[in-house]
Parts: structure tokens; sequence; C-alpha cells
């Protein structure tokens, strides 16, 4: 429960907006308790630039607490930085030393366009989704919950695979910019599911090709996506999002969504 | 102003069903003629928008986060409660209807309760069939733990992350409904003011927060589920971004706006460890089936490191106060022990302006008990969490906590239909004023959100849509448009130019967020809040005088996008003392410390029996109060004791 207080210098990537070059912004920030958390040392950061006339940092941030997955920058060359399984905002500044350098940029990969300075555009991990990442039942159409059971097991891998937040840390952190993480856990998280076989056919490919066309890369197994993912989600997904394409290849001629992407 | 609650009469179990029957209906082939407002993409607004675009409705959603996947519903962690009765210990629809209107303290409709333990049951059943993984048994089937000091084990979960499944359930079948062309969804896009026109709700004004584009949406009906307003405190287990301006904005509009004192404190949150604290995180409250709360019976042991202090000088002030329930009282009654003990000087942990605002929820005994394993098992990744936040492992020394902000039972007034008394405009989930009444049971907001946002609003839309039938076209150059979009824009003038700029917008924040807190949070007093009811509006002068807001309104704005909502939480903070300094009487989370008996709060029944529902009259400082009467056929008002 110590307190101490740090001074630190920050490199701060600036961009005024998507067509801007943008560059790299020093700050002091001075008297930094280590009980502060990241995005707080940010926001005294930009109370004082407010106050002294200067345009604040602007960065996405919501529920601080890890779970909303609007949050994410790289932090020296780490995405979401240097605590493991930690976003950003559950970050404290503890886990800094006195007088240290902190570069600070925004995720970098041509599916996620810079707003401004740390804000990125994910809206393609929105439309990756739309391509076929749910299951579709009528609201009010549902049978009774306990008809189906599901054993524990597999609920509980499902699980895993469904704790993703969205952040886009596993793109940010791939050499090739893949939101194949991100894509595999849905995949995996709905076909592990009973409910999920009916549209199992046609999800991986609908959803894989729109990540296609949103302009991320494709996998090659560096595994950086997993040690970025603040939630532990695993690489196996990949493996089993690549079986699922595969399977549904092979039997595409069969019952393919009309109108489908 | 008159309040109808709408509500269907006859045996409550047939109420909703009855009213059903004579509702009207929009037939398939024209509900695409319909268009409806959706703001909010939480729960409630998730689930409405995705519902009604399936049945064919022309939907636009709106949220201010990147993604509708982020809204604030997502952080809940405990879980939903329903009525299955899976484990077979005599729950029932009635029960948890019962215990809702009990918890509630008396001050909410039954009607709308009892339909609302109704849905409980739909809901785990179209949550399953979406595909979320919720907690189940070896043998496959749901699993259900109790929540909340319930009698019954009838709440779902999965993990931690109740909410977060729950929301992507909702969010996915919203994906297909975008997919499908049914609903067009507007992310990062604030709504800034309502558009009436005849008396109706007709539209929004929005800012894209990309931008800073000021844009009119017109529709046939607008529908705000926008969240709750804990962050009027400044400090809350809410999201940074969630605010009131959507329905503050529809109350000015003449929406009434019901019991706003009435606010949920949550009592095991991670306490403040200095002024820079942005937001305050919950630690479930199932900590307290195995913690302890205490603090140092003598002043000069609060800042001693809480292993050295002998049992014998341990205050467990709880236990020796409510012998019968102890460290499991409700909610309510924990965080004002906790407000009590701190502010006889027995806080601990770091002192933050002045005071020490924590106690101790120690492990130790329960570690003695049944082994740290058991306790890993439990609740290891409440523990790791805390560690990152607060840097103590709370194997080793008693995690510090304090209560906190987390649920507001207020909001806009809606009937039975969720309709506000403008008409055309509807409300659900935590933005209206809800079926909790003065307090919220642990896992029924989820609850009541989903249910609002699948089964009630998507019904009670179609009802308002068959009765006006087709409304004449609105133009976007219609004087009522024009007009609403101009106040927008004057009103993000003035803001960008206060006369003699000097402070972000947070530094006035903090400050409202002080005053509510100390004279309208956990405990307050006629004193306190006539004193409140000085100081807001002398912050909110202070405020227009000296924001200040960098850069332009033409961009991505994150200071304008908070000014914007501390101006309207200062109307709404200064509402929620006059309806507490009304209300002379305590009951839930509203407690005022001159009605109580032996620490117990004391409702006064036959002078509070009812729904305080404000209009707006032009000046914040005096609203106009009406009063729904509450009755009570089924469950008798009782007294809540803890001894
Ligand atoms: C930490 C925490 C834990 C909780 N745990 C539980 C629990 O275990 N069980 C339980 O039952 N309840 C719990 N609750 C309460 C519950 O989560 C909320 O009451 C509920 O999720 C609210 O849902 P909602 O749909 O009404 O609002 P929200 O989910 O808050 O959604 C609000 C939506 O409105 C949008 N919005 C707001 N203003 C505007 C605007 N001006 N313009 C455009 N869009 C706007 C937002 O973008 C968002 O999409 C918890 C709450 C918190 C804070
Ligand atoms: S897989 Fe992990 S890193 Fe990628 S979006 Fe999901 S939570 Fe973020
Ligand atoms: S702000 Fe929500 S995950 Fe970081």
């Amino acid at each position: 429960m110590s307190e101490e207080l740090l001074n630190l210098t920050l490199h701060v990537w600036r961009q005024d907006g998507p067509n801007d070059a943008g560059r790299f912004e020093t700050h002091q920030a001075n008297g930094i308790s280590t009980h502060m958390s990241f995005l707080e040392m940010l926001d005294v950061v930009n109370e004082d630039l407010i106050e002294r006339d200067k345009s604040p940092i602007a960065f996405d941030h919501d529920c601080r607490e890890g779970i909303c997955g609007s949050c994410g920058m790289v932090v020296n060359g780490v995405a979401h930085g240097p605590q493991k399984l930690t976003t950003v905002c559950q970050l404290h500044m503890r886990q800094f030393d006195d007088g240290h350098e902190v570069w600070l940029e925004p995720w970098r990969a041509s599916g996620f366009p810079v707003v401004k300075d740390l804000v990125v555009d994910r809206s393609a991990l929105d439309r990756i989704i739309q391509a076929g990442g749910y299951i579709s039942i009528r609201t009010g159409s549902a049978s009774e919950a306990n008809e189906m059971p599901i054993a524990k097991a597999i609920a509980d891998q499902a699980m895993d695979a469904a704790e993703c937040i969205g952040c886009g840390a596993c793109v940010a952190a791939c050499p090739n910019a893949s939101a194949s993480l991100f894509t595999a856990a849905k995949i995996s998280h709905l076909s592990l599911l009973p409910q999920g076989q009916a549209e199992r056919q046609d999800r991986a490919r609908t959803m894989v090709a729109q990540m296609d066309a949103e302009g991320f890369g494709g996998c090659t197994n560096h595994g950086e996506c997993e040690a970025a993912c603040p939630k532990g989600v695993s690489l196996q997904w990949i493996a089993r999002m690549n079986r699922e394409l595969v399977r549904s290849m092979v039997r595409s001629d069969s019952g393919t969504k009309s109108g489908r992407r | 102003m008159q309040l109808r609650s709408n509500e269907p009469t006859g045996p409550i179990e047939h109420r909703w069903e009855k009213h059903k029957e004579s509702s009207k209906l929009v037939a398939p082939a024209n509900r695409r003629k319909h268009t409806v407002i959706v703001v909010g993409s939480g729960l409630a607004g998730g689930a409405a928008a995705a519902s009604l675009g399936e049945m064919g409705y022309n939907v636009k959603c709106f949220c201010y986060q990147d993604s509708p996947r982020r809204a604030h519903s997502i952080a809940a962690q405990g879980g939903i409660n329903a009525a299955k009765n899976y484990q077979n210990d005599g729950d029932s629809v009635y029960r948890l209807f019962y215990d809702t209107v009990k918890g509630g303290d008396f001050r909410s409709r039954e009607s709308n309760v009892y339909r609302l333990a109704q849905l409980s049951v739909n809901i785990i059943d179209q949550a399953v069939a979406q595909g979320v993984p919720f907690a189940r048994e070896y043998g496959g089937l749901l699993a259900n733990r109790s929540f909340g000091g319930a009698q019954v084990s009838r709440t779902f979960y999965a993990r931690g992350q109740t909410g977060q499944q729950l929301l992507l359930g909702a969010y996915q079948a919203l994906c297909r409904q975008i997919e499908e062309g049914t609903v067009e969804m507007m992310p990062r896009t604030e709504m800034l003011d309502l558009i009436v026109h005849d008396g109706r709700a007709r539209g929004i004004v929005t800012r894209c927060m990309k931008t800073g584009k000021i844009s009119p949406h017109i529709a046939d009906m607008v529908v705000l589920c926008t969240g709750g307003y804990g962050n009027v405190f400044y400090l809350s287990t809410n999201a940074k971004g969630c605010n009131c301006m959507a329905v503050w904005r529809a109350h000015r509009h003449g929406a009434a706006f019901a019991n706003p004192c009435y606010t949920q404190i949550h009592p095991t949150c991670i306490p403040q460890s200095g002024s820079y604290q942005s937001k305050l995180t919950l630690m479930s409250e199932s900590l307290r089936n195995d913690g302890r709360v205490w603090v140092p019976r003598k002043k000069e042991d609060v800042t001693k490191r809480p292993e050295d202090i002998p049992e014998e000088d341990r205050y467990y002030y709880l236990e020796e106060r409510y012998p019968a329930f102890g460290n499991l009282v409700p909610r309510d009654v924990a965080s004002r022990n906790a407000l009590y003990v701190t502010s006889e000087g027995l806080g601990v942990g770091l002192e933050v302006d002045g005071e020490r605002r924590g106690v101790y929820l120690d492990f130790s005994d329960a570690i003695n008990r049944l082994g740290e394993e058991t306790i890993r098992e439990r609740y290891g990744n409440l523990f790791d969490m805390y560690e990152r936040i607060a840097g103590d492992s709370p194997y080793k020394t008693p995690m510090r906590i304090y209560p906190a902000t987390h649920y507001t039972m207020g909001g806009l007034w809606v009937d039975y239909n969720l309709q506000t008394t403008i008409p055309g405009l509807f409300s659900g989930g935590e933005a209206n004023f809800s079926d909790h009444g003065a307090n919220r049971l642990g896992a029924s907001a989820l609850m009541q959100g989903l249910a609002d946002g699948y089964f009630v609003l998507p019904f009670t839309v179609g009802n308002y849509l068959g009765e006006v039938r087709t409304l004449p076209p609105l133009d976007e150059n219609h004087a009522d448009v024009t007009r609403a979009v101009r106040a927008v824009e004057e009103r993000i003038h003035k803001l960008m130019n206060a006369p003699e700029p000097k402070h972000a917008p947070e530094y006035f924040h903090r400050k409202l967020g002080r005053i509510i807190w100390t004279k309208c949070g956990m405990s307050r007093n006629k004193e306190g809040l006539e004193e409140a009811l000085r100081e807001i509006p002398k912050l909110r002068d202070q405020f227009w005088r000296e924001v200040k807001i960098v850069g332009s309104g033409a961009e991505l704005n994150q200071t304008l996008e908070r000014a914007g909502r501390v101006a309207d939480f200062f109307e709404l903070g200064e509402l929620m003392c006059i309806d507490a300094l009304q209300r002379e009487e305590s009951c839930g989370g509203h407690f005022r410390e001159e009605y109580e008996e032996n620490g117990e709060a004391l409702r006064d029944d036959e002078r509070f029996s009812h729904v305080s529902a404000w209009e707006w009259t032009g000046n914040p400082g005096e609203p106009r109060l009406h009063k729904e009467p509450l009755t009570f056929e089924y469950v008798k008002p009782s007294k809540r004791s803890y001894k």
C-alpha cells in the first residue's frame, strides 16, 4: 500500500485526424502516485494541458475495469503495456519506475484507421460479427432452457472463447495485423455449442471472408496475439477456426445462405 | 400533467396477458414504414433494437461508445435472477415478485413487478438459445447460486461476467439485424436533444463524436435506454461515460422524472486512493459470505498495520450491531454503517482530502478455517483484481473496502407500457424509474433491462404505433426540428466560449460529486440537503462561467463531450436533493437521519406511499411535484428489521 511519487517522460503519438501524418510529442508527468491507474495518469496530464490551453490527448476508455474493451494503446511497444493479462485501464503506475520514459502509440493496423491521437476506428470488428457471429433465434421463440443439457466441459470451453472483449490488441500485436484471434474466438464459442450447429456450415467462411475484406492480414503463427490478449484468449481457437473453415469449404455446396457475402 | 399508470386490472397473474390481448398490432407489411429510434445499446436498448428490427420495423440505434458491444451492461458481474425453480427450493414467479416488492421497500408498482418476475423465465430461455455460456452443473443443466441474501438459488451466471455474456448475446442479435438491414447502427453518436412535434416525440438531435456534425433524426417514436445517472456522484462503479444527458433533455421537454433521490450505494468497492481517482471498482458482494468487516476500536490504531492490531482492539461493527445477520446485512445497512464508523475517525487506508474512507474486509478466519485453496477457488479472480488495483494481496492482509454509488432506481417516469409523460417517448432499463422501488435487489437489473428490451418494449411500441397509425410526415426544415438543432448548437457554443475559462469540466464535476455524496448520499438530513441546494446553483454558475474546453466542436473533442454531460448533472443533482428533502421518511436507498428507529429506516406509508414524479418548469430550483399513489393488493407493507 505504500505510495511513491514518480516523474515520467511521456512520448505520445499525436495525430489530428485520419489524414494527418502524426508525430510524437513529449510531455512531462511529474508527481505521479504509484496508486494511480495508467489512464488516471493520463487524466492528470490532460487536465494540466487544458489549464495551459493545450489540446488534451485523446484516448478511448469507458468502464476502466477491463471488460468493455474500449481502451487500448501501445505502451513502450507492447499492446496494453507491460502487465500480462491486463488492459491498459487496469494497469497501475506501480509497474513503472521513477525517471522512466514511456512511449504511447495507437493500435497500428490498416484495418484500424486512426481517428485522433490514440483513438482508432475498430468498426471492422463489428462488421466481422455482423458477417455471421451470432445464432439466429427470433425473440420469444426459444424453447425451455434446460431441455438441452450441455456438458459442463463444453460450456466451460465455450465460455473461455467468449471471454474476448473486442479490444483489438491481438491485431495491434500481430506482425501481419491479423484479426484471427478475435474472429476465431467467436467462431469457436458458437461452434462448440449445440445451439450454434445449424449455422456452423457458413459461419467460419463468411466471417473469415469479412476479416479478409477489411484488410486484416493472415495468420502465420507468430503467437504475438495470445501474448498481448488481456483476456488470455488462446491460440488453440485459431487452429479450430481453420478446421471450421476447411469444413465449410468442403461442404459449401450444400445449404449456403442466399445473399451471404 | 397527468400520471396514468395504465396498468390492467384483475388477477395480477393475468394482467400482462390481458393487456397484450387488448393491445393494437401493426401488420407485418406496415412495420417497415415506421421508423423507431432507440437510444442506447445496452441490455435494454440492444435487446429492444434487435427485437424491433426482427419484427420488421425500421430501427435506428445510437450509442456513444465506438461499438454497441461496449455499453455499461458489459460490466455486470454477479448474475441475473429468474424464477425457474431449477433448484427445487420452492421458488416461483410469485416469490420473486414478492421479494422484489419487499426489497424495494414498498415503493414500486405491483403490476410491473409481477410482469418482470413472469418474464424472467423467458429471458433465460432466450439467452441460452443465443449461445450465452451460463455456468452449468456436471449433469449439463444450468447452475444457480443464491445472491444478495435471497433464500432461494435463482441467480444464473456466466463466471464473473454475466453482464458481458448477456450483452454479447443481445449485441450479436443486433448485429444480425444490422446485417439484415433492419437496424441502422450509429455508434459514437451522442443524442443531445429530443425533437417534440405536435406534443409527440418525433426524433432526436445528435452529434457525431468523430466529426462534430450535428444532425436531426426524425422518426415515429423514440425509445430511451440510456442507462443510469450514478455518475452524478462523480465517483461511482459506472463507466466514465455514463451520463444523464438523454433523459435530462427529455425531462426538459416535459417527461416527468421519478424518484431521483433513490440511489443505491454498494458496500464493497475498492476505496479511493487519491484525489485523482476517476472511478471506483466494485468487488462482488459474495465476498461478504466469507469476509469479516472491521475497523480498529481506537483512533490511534488506524495507521497501524492491521496484522499488528490485537483481536480485542478490532471492532467487528456489523457482527456486534446486527448479531442475526452479521456481515450479511443488506447493502444499504452495510454501507451506512461503514459511513458511520469512518466519520467517527475509525476509517483505515490512505488519507484522501483529510479522511480515511476505508474499512477492512478480513479473510484470515476463513483462510484458517477452509484453507487458502478453497478461498482461492471462490474468490481468486476478485483477489487478483484487488491486488492489481490496490497493490496488496488479500491472502496476506485484509482487503480495504468502502461503499460506492452503484445503481440509480430513479429515472424517467413511465406507465405500464414504459411510455413517459411525452406521447411517443418510451424508456427502458436503468433509465426509467424502474421496477425496483426504493431499492434494487442484486441480480435484478439485468433481468429488468432484458425484460424491457426483449419482451415489453417490442410489444408496447407496436401498440403505440398501432394506435397512432400514420403520423403526418415531419420535414427536417420544420421549425420544431430546426429549433432543436439550433438549441444544440447554441449550447455547444456557450460551453466552448465561457466568459472566464479556467478549469476542465472534471474540476467542477468532482466538486459537484463531493456535495451530492456527502449531503445526498448514504445518509441524508434536512440541514445538509438545504446546504446542498444552496451550494449547487452557485457551483453551476461558476461552471458556466469558468469551464474550459480546448480545441473545436468540429472534431473528436472529449472535453466537450464531458462538459455537456456535467452541465446536465448539475440540474439533475439539484432535483435529487429537492426530492430527498421532500421525502420526509426513510425507505430503501433513501435514508433520512430524522426518520429512523434504532438505526432502522422508518417508512411513512401514510404520507409517502407514492411515486414522486417531477415536472420541469424552466427553473431547476422549482420543479413541480406530481404523485402517483401506490397500492398494495398482494404484498402487504411490512417493516424491515435486521437486528
Ligand atoms: C459494476 C456493475 C456491476 C453490476 N452488476 C450487476 C449484476 O450482477 N446483476 C444485475 O442485475 N445488475 C448489475 N448491475 C446493474 C446493471 O448492470 C445495469 O443496471 C444495467 O446493465 C443497465 O442496462 P441499460 O441497458 O439500462 O444501460 P447501459 O448498459 O448503461 O446502456 C446505456 C446505453 O445508452 C447509451 N447512451 C447513453 N447516453 C447516450 C446519449 N446521450 N446518446 C447516445 N447513446 C447514449 C450508451 O452508449 C449505452 O449504449 C451492475 C452495475 C455495475 C455498474
Ligand atoms: S482476442 Fe483478446 S486481444 Fe483480441 S480482441 Fe479479443 S480480448 Fe482483445
Ligand atoms: S476502459 Fe473498459 S476495458 Fe479498459
